[in-house]
């Protein structure tokens, strides 16, 4: 069968390259590098989808003595794998990102911000940034220095502000914004977060131009994607797509053929439900039509054999211990659903009751601290509202 | 090493600052497993911070154990889609092999059998991590070799 | 760029300074946010959430207390979006709250309880996710209990912000998420000074102080006790806001009134012993002066004052290799209590062993003080009870007078006299204001150099504050001072003493005397006192400490007859053997973790 889905080969495409991609960057202006990343539209990986281009340069317009850019290698949403390949396999080109960005903003300091988790990365990654320095010094005569901060388990550090207080040797909880990083993060200090992946992808837009990299990608959802795709499949791994892609495909090419929602984003993402599949982009809002859904890039695929109450119940366990718990609506929030669902499907709370965990998840969206809260609603409110009978009996 | 050299090592390599606190407390956590109050004591003078202070970032990161902990720390994936593939199966192996439940430690202090969450492994699950090693694909079988080999590891 | 925003709230413009919150927009234009993480005297948390308003143009809410005012913005505070999530979120609060309106000691004075009544919960719409949690009453000063905790952060950002010593931390994470002391230790066993400031800025019931107003009761009671109190100088002029006054109201004479009818046998003034304190503290500062400048011998100075026992036991844990720079001064309560069991009695023909002597403070850290081991040297318990402005107007509530009717009463004789320089204890620089009247008197023989003695250098808010009084024209006795330039200083707020203490590490501090108080803006922002507190309120209560003073027919400690009828008949002199045994004190060397 012939695929409808465009693979893309480039995070994974040779080092050597990347290189000379390099060395061609630096010959340009921060303001030239700066206008080709705004009109590639690249979007940030993460999972928020910030404009990347408008992010530096916002970081870029801060006067400051010191400024720092971090690559957030914390990875922590439940089906989400692709950032430790990229770092295993495409060190140099997150490594490049990085400098291209201290480049533009100003900053000669960068941090990897790895998950404790990825700690036996530590070696190889260590290796790769000393070469890396090495170049710099030698080939670009460029003053930028890389550290890795590792983490210690803790799922709410991948949120950038949360990440910087955890950097300062603080508790994760995120910060109030405004301020954003990139006015006031890391020591105070003007600050760029920006996820694995998209790191390399300004390797990318600076390979192939960003006329080309618009080609790839529909509307405002441009370039390739990273895919984490696990569950119910015979296919799961990491593939490189061009962004933008049709639910119902994906699903024809990596469903098991039963396929009876597939949870995109993670936990924190939206779960589909069969019906839905055809009218689905993958892809972020603007201009669309039907459903569209942002991603850091994790696909799960769940078949019938699966009982959705069962899943909404882990994604709800891991949100009540990640939560950082100092917000009210988040921390008591997620354990209002979570034995909520377990108090209906006990019997002990009526049906009615589903009614009111729902609009609890509105007030958790609209008035949570961080994203972490404010996403709960996005499964829990797809996984109800789809899968209503699986949640009572 | 004795706790207060070590933290003195520590604070000397990484810096004494409050940025420099999680490092530290990484360090504590390699060589001892766990961060004893004593160490907790010695890092807040170190650092001309509050004891308070490192018991409460301690406590947010699962890493950072303030309870003994044994040699060996198992942590096993317990999110969906190690769920989905036989999470039930590798914690209730493990927990036969060691005969401890999720949460304890061996009496010899070898093993902490602790969950955790998503490992970024999922398309490899189910998925365990031993100190920093990563063991993915689990199975009884695999799951016994690898205990077996940590036992035959002495020291 | 202007300085200043417009923005639009609730449809009225208003004008605002660059960096204000809608918070603040909102509280110009008198239209109330409800809050309860946030507090004028801590910096930002944003974590309640309960303050939400919305924004238009933006989806979410957004936290009116953590959210700059930017130039036209236009914010609804009250539409039904809003209202139905800040209702969400109190009764989330709720929820995880152990709900004992009856038996709380917080109850209407506790800001959840406040808005929950406002906004009308059904405790039965969430199931309860209420943490067991064993209620702490370790400590002689503070009762803790997480079980009312809304975990707003409002105690570790005083314990952090305003006092420096960080005896409590948030810890753990996501449900478990809790206020704690290192390694959840009790609150006796940890670098907690006992100060208070932690109580009067948690909203609810979950940090208070220990009550022990019921054995006061008892002690009343019972006939064969002589149950004397002692009322600190900043009760008088907060006590009122506890039973219907306006912020700043002195009610000294009806306090007195009110509690003789509680049934205390004397009700005597702490400003007799802290005109006391004045005499001997201020002798010992002219004797170390001059074992320097005579003898020319190593003694520590700056002196600092010893008044505060929140103060007293973070030295003790911050800088135990400091601890001589300390005047061996006790309190006043303290110096009050050992001479009510011996002179008192003595001149009363009371045996001291039937003698009750309680304190009535504007502080917590005072319970601790009064049981601390080596405050026995009348033979018993100096004192046997320290009482809280907030309990005190407990006791007066149930007995059901009608304070704000009640006719006014002098304070009891002996004991019960004192000075303007005794009242204003209760303000930061009072102390240094009251030692200057007199020690500059002993020294020249003439009044100090300021209008009305009022010595404004040392008076005010400001967190450290400094001062140089030139000493000219000595008495012979003094003549060691002459041209000698006096440098004081005064901070109030551990954070402040912290400043100050680091110079005198350092070696740099450039001070003879220095006055510090534990809590900001001295005792009358004590953690006894009526809760809320801010600056504002501080500064009422700091005018009417002022005005206290200046109607007092006495001004300076010295001038006061009884307590010139104490050394007379009983002290002998200042510094003298007596008072060494009854009224100076020594300093445990403590470990600050
Ligand atoms: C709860 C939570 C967890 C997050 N975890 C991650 C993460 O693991 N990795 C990541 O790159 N971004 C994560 N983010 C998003 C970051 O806050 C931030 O938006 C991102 O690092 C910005 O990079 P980008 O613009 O390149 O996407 C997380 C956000 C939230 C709210
Ligand atoms: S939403 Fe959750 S994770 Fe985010 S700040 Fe609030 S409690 Fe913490
Ligand atoms: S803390 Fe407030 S709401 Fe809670 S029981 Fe006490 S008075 Fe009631
Ligand atoms: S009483 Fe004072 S020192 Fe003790 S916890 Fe409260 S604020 Fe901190
Ligand atoms: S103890 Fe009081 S001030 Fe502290 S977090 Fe709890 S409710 Fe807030
Ligand atoms: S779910 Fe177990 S590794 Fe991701
Ligand atoms: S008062 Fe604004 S979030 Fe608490």
């Amino acid at each position: 069968m012939q695929s409808k889905l465009k693979r893309v080969d480039f995070i994974f495409s040779s080092n050597e390259e990347s290189k000379k991609v390099l060395l061609k960057t630096f010959r340009k202006t921060r303001e030239e590098i700066l206008d080709e990343l705004i009109t590639s539209r690249l979007k940030g990986r993460g999972g928020a989808g910030f404009s990347t281009g408008m992010k530096w340069k916002f970081a870029k317009s801060e006067v400051a003595d010191q400024k720092y850019i971090i690559c957030n290698a914390d990875e922590g949403e439940p089906g989400t794998f692709k950032d430790r390949k990229i770092l295993d396999k495409a060190l140099f080109k997150v490594l490049g990102g990085m400098a291209i960005a201290g480049k533009v903003v100003g900053a000669n300091k960068g941090f990897i911000y790895l998950r404790g988790e990825y700690k036996f990365l530590v070696p190889q990654l260590k290796e790769g940034i000393s070469d890396f320095h090495k170049l710099l010094k030698n080939e670009l005569d460029f003053d930028f220095n890389i550290e890795i901060f590792l983490g210690s388990g803790s799922y709410i550090c991948g949120e950038e502000t949360a990440l910087i207080e955890s950097m300062e040797g603080k508790r994760g909880e995120p910060r109030n914004k405004p301020p954003f990083p990139t006015q006031y993060g890391y020591l105070g200090k003007p600050t760029v977060v920006n996820n694995v992946e998209t790191l390399a992808l300004v390797m990318m837009v600076c390979q192939v131009e960003a006329e080309n990299f618009k080609k790839l990608g529909i509307h405002d959802s441009t370039g390739s994607k990273l895919f984490s795709i696990s569950g119910d499949t015979p296919k799961s791994g990491i593939y490189e797509l061009e962004f933008g892609m049709s639910l119902i495909d994906f699903v024809e090419e990596f469903g098991d053929g039963d396929t009876k929602s597939v949870q995109v984003g993670g936990a924190s993402g939206f779960c589909v439900p069969r019906k839905k599949f055809e009218t689905t982009t993958i892809g972020y809002k603007e201009d669309l039509d039907g459903d569209s859904l942002p991603t850091g890039g994790s696909m799960m695929l769940f078949n019938s054999s699966r009982s959705m109450y069962n899943v909404l119940h882990n994604y709800l366990e891991f949100f009540t211990n990640e939560s950082c718990g100092q917000c009210t609506p988040c921390r008591i929030g997620c354990q209002q659903l979570l034995k909520g669902i377990k108090a209906i499907k006990r019997g002990d709370k009526s049906e009615e009751y589903l009614k009111q965990l729902l609009e609890l998840t509105d007030t958790m969206k609209l008035t949570s601290k961080c994203g972490l809260g404010q996403s709960v609603a996005n499964s829990f409110s797809s996984i109800v509202e789809n899968f209503r009978e699986e949640m009572i009996y | 090493m004795e706790i207060k050299a070590l933290i003195f090592k520590l604070a000397e390599k990484y810096g004494r600052k409050r940025e420099n606190l999680i490092p530290i407390l990484q360090g504590v956590v390699q060589e001892e497993r766990y961060i004893s109050d004593e160490a907790m004591v010695e890092i807040a003078r170190q650092l001309d911070i509050s004891a308070a202070q490192v018991y409460g970032t301690c406590t947010f990161y699962s890493f950072l154990n303030t309870k003994p902990k044994g040699k060996y720390i198992i942590r096993v994936c317990e999110t969906i889609v190690c769920d989905m593939r036989g999470k039930k199966e590798v914690i209730s192996t493990l927990e036969d092999l060691l005969k401890i439940k999720i949460g304890e430690t061996t009496h010899n202090k070898r093993f902490s059998l602790l969950k955790t969450e998503c490992l970024g492994w999922c398309h490899k699950g189910p998925v365990m991590l031993v100190n920093d090693e990563v063991y993915t694909e689990l199975t009884p079988e695999k799951i016994r070799n690898i205990i077996a080999k940590y036992k035959e590891n002495i020291n | 760029m202007t300085d200043t925003v417009k923005i639009k709230i609730d449809g009225i413009e208003v004008k605002l300074e660059k960096n204000a919150s809608i918070l603040d927009a909102a509280k110009q234009l008198n239209i109330k946010i409800p809050t309860l993480c946030h507090h004028e005297d801590l910096c930002v948390a944003g974590n309640c959430r309960v303050c939400v308003v919305e924004q238009e143009g933006v989806h979410n809410l957004v936290p009116s207390c953590s959210t700059p005012a930017l130039d036209g913005m236009i914010i609804h505070t009250m539409t039904p979006k809003v209202r139905k999530a800040r209702k969400d979120l109190i009764a989330l609060l709720v929820s995880e709250h152990n709900t004992q309106c009856t038996t709380c000691y917080r109850s209407k004075n506790c800001e959840l309880q406040d808005l929950a009544a406002e906004y009308n919960i059904d405790n039965e719409v969430y199931l309860s996710v209420l943490k067991p949690s064993k209620v702490d009453r370790s400590s002689w000063s503070i009762e803790k209990d997480d079980s009312k905790c809304i975990r707003c952060q409002r105690c570790v950002r005083t314990c952090a912000e305003l006092q420096h010593v960080n005896a409590l931390d948030v810890a753990y994470r996501g449900k478990d998420m809790k206020i704690s002391t290192f390694m959840d230790l009790h609150m006796n066993e940890v670098v907690c000074v006992n100060c208070g400031q932690c109580i009067i800025h948690c909203p609810t019931g979950a940090l208070t102080e220990r009550r022990y107003y019921d054995n006061i009761w008892d002690a009343i009671g019972d006939p064969k006790k002589h149950v004397i109190i002692n009322t600190a100088p900043s009760v008088r002029v907060a006590l009122g806001e506890t039973l219907g006054f306006p912020v700043g109201t002195r009610v000294t004479k009806k306090m007195v009134t009110a509690l003789k009818k509680i049934g205390f046998d004397a009700v005597l003034d702490t400003d007799f012993a802290a005109d006391v304190t004045i005499l001997e503290e201020g002798h010992e500062l002219l004797h170390r002066l001059k074992r320097v400048f005579v003898d020319k011998e190593k003694v520590s100075l700056p002196m600092i004052t010893s008044c505060s026992p929140g103060w007293v036991k973070f030295i003790e844990h911050m800088y135990p290799n400091y601890l001589s720079h300390l005047s061996t001064c006790k309190s006043p309560q303290q110096m009050f209590g050992a001479l009510a069991k011996t002179y008192y009695a003595k001149k009363k023909g009371i045996d001291p062993k039937d003698i009750v002597s309680v304190a009535g403070m504007p502080c917590s850290a005072k319970k601790y003080e009064a049981n601390r081991p080596e405050m026995k040297s009348s033979g018993y318990n100096d004192v046997d009870a320290g009482l809280t402005t907030r309990e005190i107007g407990h006791m007066i509530k149930e007995t059901g007078v009608d304070f704000l009717s009640l006719e006014e009463t002098e304070f009891d004789s002996l004991m019960g006299e004192s000075s303007g320089a005794g009242v204003i204890f209760g303000a930061t620089g009072g102390v240094m204001e009251a030692a200057l009247r007199t020690v500059y008197e002993v020294v020249t023989g003439r009044e100090v150099p300021f209008k009305n003695l009022n010595i404004t250098p040392v008076r005010g808010l400001k967190g450290v504050k400094e001062a140089t009084i030139k000493i000219e024209n000595c008495v012979p006795a003094f003549s060691f001072l002459e041209g000698v330039e006096l440098k004081i200083a005064i901070a109030h707020g551990l954070i402040n003493a912290r400043i100050v203490m680091d110079q005198v590490e350092k070696g740099t501090s450039p001070y003879h005397f220095i006055e510090i108080m534990a809590c900001p803006g001295g005792c009358i922002g004590g953690g006894g006192q009526p809760i809320p507190t801010n600056c504002e309120i501080r500064q009422k209560r700091i005018d009417a400490i002022y005005e206290e003073d200046a109607n007092m027919p006495v001004r300076k400690s010295h001038e006061v007859k009884e307590v010139q009828e104490l050394y007379r008949d009983f002290l002998k002199e200042p510094l003298g053997q007596k008072s060494h045994h009854l009224l100076h004190t020594k300093y445990t060397k403590r470990n600050r973790y």
